[in-house]
């Protein structure tokens, strides 16, 4: 059906597509950033349940994501999915039990009789906002920095460091990316609840919230973003697949495909403009600017990996192990099925942003909270 | 290539075991309370009456809170295959992983968007689009079950696929083969039937202890004429599916069919075991009969596995062993030529590498001769082909004993709504309370046949566990396990607690 569409091709496509989950999962970790302000910006138990209920409302969205990301990982790079949630077991446990906890405390920590009390739902809420996306951010960054695995050549894969994947948390530069997407996420969160709440006394703290996250986040970018641009990466030859290292490959790769530093600094300008909008002009619909600006330049971080015969996950263990977007793919046809199936993505995306508009029309209050009779 | 120790694999098992069997905990509810919910707020919107609105959301009140746990235990199994099951990820994730990716992309988008507006769009959008949001919560968590049986069949009978020697793996070749396989398609039906089944024991279940208490009389007996009529239409549904199934599982999974049964000797005009108690001092190969009493329906079995009165059933043995009247091939042959082509599986890599192409070809031949048995060359000895009979034996045996019984109640409680003599019936109330629980025993044991009674195959002859799993240390698996032991039951009982107190409350109660 794809005739004259290369594997190639279908395998860039899908890098693609998880490169954009990717950048659409970090602007939904407003969601989780969001969680980790309940104390900071509710002051009260009302201010509190406005905050839940404000998140509570969409709290789907970010944990969907994720699963939407697995599974389009299984799909189109399953070699990737075998090696590194099988190698890097530990860190990616972590993680989901992150998520886990997440699932629940929303609809059980105002319920009745619910066994551990709101306040353990409240730290359950804390800590899939925090330590999730920090470690997310860390999982991540092994993409740059690399993982301590080997692949035989029946393409099964172990791992050679038996902390599983815990190591990556010695990495100055993991470590710096957990937390700039932490910054990042809170900052959203911040955004989402200037935009959606309407009560005067947290938009006096969300200011004060906002301008701190932002200078954290702000220095860690440009440490981060200097870092990839110049460390040491990946390359592979054309044609025999071998792999080595090359100083500043990231850089090249942007050097190679301008369009990519185009979209970049689009998403950075945007992201800028969005935290002056907030700040100095006290415009509430920033939100769409930041996130935005985050989709574009999470998106074009990560993709910016697959692209130029990259190893977009390097092995530390044996160089020849690195996976990348050729030699971890799905086969000519699962891919070729799969992308008739991504036509979707437009239809979701249309229904999920109708029905939101639908149902944000009106500000949220303390006094809304109240009078409706399902809240969380 | 590589093999595990025996620890790893147990441990793996044992956590899939214990996340599935939580997970599966809260999905037939959901699969069928959202079907009954959404035909109670269409009552409401066709005749406005607002007291079926208040007991539709009372009914969603509930729903809401196993939602949550069911997402919660959810989100692990995703990630699972490729964390645990990592070397099964690869062999197979170009044919796996398409359903699972589907399925998130149709289903569970669609529920998590339309389930926050059946929750909190009652003041917010239109009667209609209230309504609509509340059938496509229904239609998008019945997806969600379709991909993953889809897949679950895959592994059952896999099909539409071919190995590549190259990639060493197997590659889709036919995305339609494999959506319609003959399994998958029965596995959806008698799952989301057997979703509905559960979901009407439990509105029955808690309409019952009203009605024992002397509450909310009106709203217990309307609730229970839904209610049965819906879990008398689709028992009848789950018995035909589950008929399907065995039919399948005959044809496909000839071993785990006879694990069901007990059958050590095949035989023509196999009966089935209605009760039976099985000795467990029988080995493989002995002479004494398997079981100590069974009460035994003649020709039953060969009618169910081949439709046919006088059919003949392989047993254990002869699939173990061989039987040559009926061209059955012994493991051991099986094996031998499964050891074939894994040699010669990586013969082809070696001179492919050496780039001695002719040898190469040669190697390529022998295998593609032998490939079809691939999977027997990773057993130890054929013993290893057969599943734990006792456990499939008493747990297909309980699914059916409690399916029938099932509609005997359902019948029941249609009769008595209808003639309005439910509430006098106090022993038929507390019969309809003591079953709930029941209809989750019956849940559990359908997945036990299903998953216990195919080792020790991951992908039924393709693939044994031993290979599947991750190459991680045992004591890694085995502190992820307890961790998920103390989560999930944590949440367990918390989920419980919150859903008593809320039926305790009331439709008129808190929410
Ligand atoms: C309320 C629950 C329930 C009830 C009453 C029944 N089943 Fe069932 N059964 C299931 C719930 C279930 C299930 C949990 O949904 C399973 C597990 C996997 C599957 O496909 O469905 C299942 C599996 C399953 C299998 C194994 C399929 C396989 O291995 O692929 C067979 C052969 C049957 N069932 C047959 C029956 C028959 C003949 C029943 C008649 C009385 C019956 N079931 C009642
Ligand atoms: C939610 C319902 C399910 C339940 C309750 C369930 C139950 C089980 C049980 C009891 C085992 C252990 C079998 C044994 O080791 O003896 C198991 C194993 C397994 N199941 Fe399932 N299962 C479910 C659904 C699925 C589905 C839908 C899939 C695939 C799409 C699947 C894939 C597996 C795998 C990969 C294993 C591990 C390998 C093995 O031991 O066979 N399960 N499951
Ligand atoms: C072993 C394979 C399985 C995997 C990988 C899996 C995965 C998941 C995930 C990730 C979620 C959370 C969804 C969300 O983000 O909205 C979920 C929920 C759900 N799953 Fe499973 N699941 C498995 C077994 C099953 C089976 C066998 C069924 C049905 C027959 C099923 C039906 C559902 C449904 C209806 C939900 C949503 C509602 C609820 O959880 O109560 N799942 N599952």
């Amino acid at each position: 059906m794809f005739d004259s569409i290369t594997l190639y091709h279908l395998e860039l496509y899908w890098w693609f597509i998880v490169s954009l989950l990717g950048g659409l999962f970090v602007f939904m970790s407003f969601i989780q950033g969001g969680q980790t302000l309940l104390y900071t910006l509710g002051k009260t138990e009302d201010e509190r349940d406005l905050i839940i209920n404000s998140l509570g409302r969409k709290w789907e969205l970010s944990f969907t994501t994720l699963v939407m990301f697995g599974g389009a990982i299984f799909a189109a790079f399953p070699l990737f999915y075998s090696v590194s949630f099988g190698g890097a077991y530990f860190v990616w446990m972590a993680i989901l039990f992150c998520f886990i906890i997440q699932a629940v405390s929303y609809e059980y920590r105002k319920k009745p009789n619910n066994f551990f009390g709101h306040r353990f739902y409240e730290t359950l809420l804390f800590i899939n906002g925090s330590l999730g996306i920090f470690l997310i951010g860390v999982a991540l960054a092994t993409l740059y920095t690399g993982g301590n695995f080997m692949v035989n050549e029946m393409n099964l894969s172990h791992w050679t460091k038996s902390s599983y994947g815990l190591e990556a948390l010695l990495s100055p530069f993991n470590l710096a990316f957990g937390v700039m997407l932490l910054a990042l996420s809170r900052i959203l969160g911040v955004l989402y609840f200037y935009n959606n709440l309407d009560e005067e006394h947290i938009e006096l703290r969300i200011l004060q919230t906002l301008k701190n996250n932002s200078l954290i986040f702000l220095a860690l970018f440009l440490w981060v973003v200097g870092m990839m641009l110049f460390q040491e990466g990946y390359n592979y030859d054309e044609m025999t697949k071998v792999v080595n290292v090359e100083s500043m490959k990231i850089l090249h790769n942007f050097l190679a495909y301008p369009i990519l530093m185009l979209t970049l600094l689009m998403g950075v300008s945007m992201l800028l403009y969005g935290l002056y909008r907030a700040l100095n002009q006290k415009q509430k619909d920033a939100i769409w600017y930041v996130g935005i600006g985050t989709i574009l330049a999470i998106t074009t971080l990560l993709f910016v990996l697959g692209v130029n015969h990259t190893a977009f996950y390097p092995s530390l263990a044996d160089l020849q192990s690195s996976l990348t977007i050729e030699n971890s793919s799905g086969s000519y046809y699962t891919l070729s099925v799969m992308s008739v199936v991504s036509l979707l993505v437009p239809v979701v995306f249309g229904y999920i942003f109708m029905v939101w508009r639908s149902m944000d029309k009106t500000k949220m209050s303390i006094d809304e909270v109240k009078s409706d009779p399902h809240h969380y | 290539m590589m093999e595990h120790s025996e620890l790893l694999i147990d441990w793996s098992r044992a956590q899939f075991a214990l996340t599935a069997l939580y997970h599966w905990l809260f999905v037939p509810l959901t699969l069928g309370l959202t079907f009954i919910v959404a035909i109670m707020e269409t009552i409401y919107v066709k005749t406005g009456d607002e007291w079926w609105k208040k007991t539709t959301k009372f009914w969603m009140g509930l729903l809401a809170i196993n939602f949550a746990i069911g997402l919660a235990t959810g989100i692990i199994m995703e990630f699972e295959f490729g964390t645990n099951w990592s070397n099964y990820s690869w062999i197979v994730g170009d044919i796996f992983g398409a359903p699972l990716a589907i399925e998130g992309l149709m289903a569970f988008f669609m529920e998590s968007t339309f389930f926050a507006v059946m929750f909190f769009g009652w003041n917010k959008v239109s009667k209609k689009m209230h309504l609509t949001s509340t059938w496509l919560v229904a239609i998008g968590s019945n997806l969600s079950a379709l991909w993953i049986l889809v897949a679950n069949g895959w592994m059952q009978h896999p099909v539409g696929m071919h190995f590549n020697p190259d990639t060493a793996r197997n590659e889709m070749e036919d995305f339609w083969a494999v959506f319609f396989n003959p399994n998958a398609v029965s596995k959806f039906l008698h799952t989301v039937s057997s979703g509905y089944v559960l979901a009407s024991l439990f509105v029955i279940g808690v309409s019952a202890w009203y009605l024992l208490k002397k509450r909310e009389v009106l709203f217990a007996k309307r609730s229970i004429i839904v209610a049965s009529s819906f879990g008398l239409l689709t028992s009848l549904f789950l018995l035909t599916s589950g008929d399907e199934s065995a039919f399948n599982v005959a044809q496909q999974q000839p071993m785990k069919l006879a694990a069901m049964e007990g059958l050590y000797k095949g035989e023509e005009r196999a009966g089935i075991i209605v009760i039976g108690l099985l000795d467990n001092t029988k080995v493989l190969g002995d002479e004494k009969a398997p079981f100590h009493f069974k009460v035994e329906i003649p020709n039953a079995l060969s009618f169910l596995g081949y439709h046919s009165l006088s059919a003949f059933v392989p047993g254990i043995h002869d699939l173990v062993y061989g039987n040559e009247k009926h061209e059955i091939m012994s493991v051991a042959q099986k094996m031998e030529k499964g050891k074939l082509a894994v040699e010669a599986l990586s013969d082809y890599k070696k001179y492919k590498k050496e780039n001695n192409s002719q040898k190469a070809k040669e190697a390529l031949v022998i295998f593609e001769q032998n490939q079809a048995y691939m999977g027997y060359g990773y057993l130890q000895k054929p013993e290893d082909a057969v599943p734990n009979v006792a456990l499939t034996f008493y747990s297909f045996h309980t699914m059916v004993g409690l399916g029938t019984w099932f509609l005997v109640l359902f019948i029941m409680t249609l009769y008595f709504a209808m003639i309005n003599e439910i509430e006098k019936k106090r022993w038929l109330l507390r019969l309809m309370l003591m079953t709930l629980p029941l209809g989750y025993v019956a849940q559990e044991a359908g997945w036990i046949v299903a998953e216990a009674g195919r080792q020790p195959w991951a992908i039924q002859d393709l693939l044994p566990v031993g290979m599947a799993a991750s190459n991680v240390a045992s004591t890694s698996v085995m502190i992820t396990f307890w961790l998920f032991a103390i989560l999930f039951t944590g949440l367990l009982i918390a989920e419980i607690k919150i859903m008593f107190t809320q039926i305790n409350l009331g439709p008129k109660g808190g929410h």
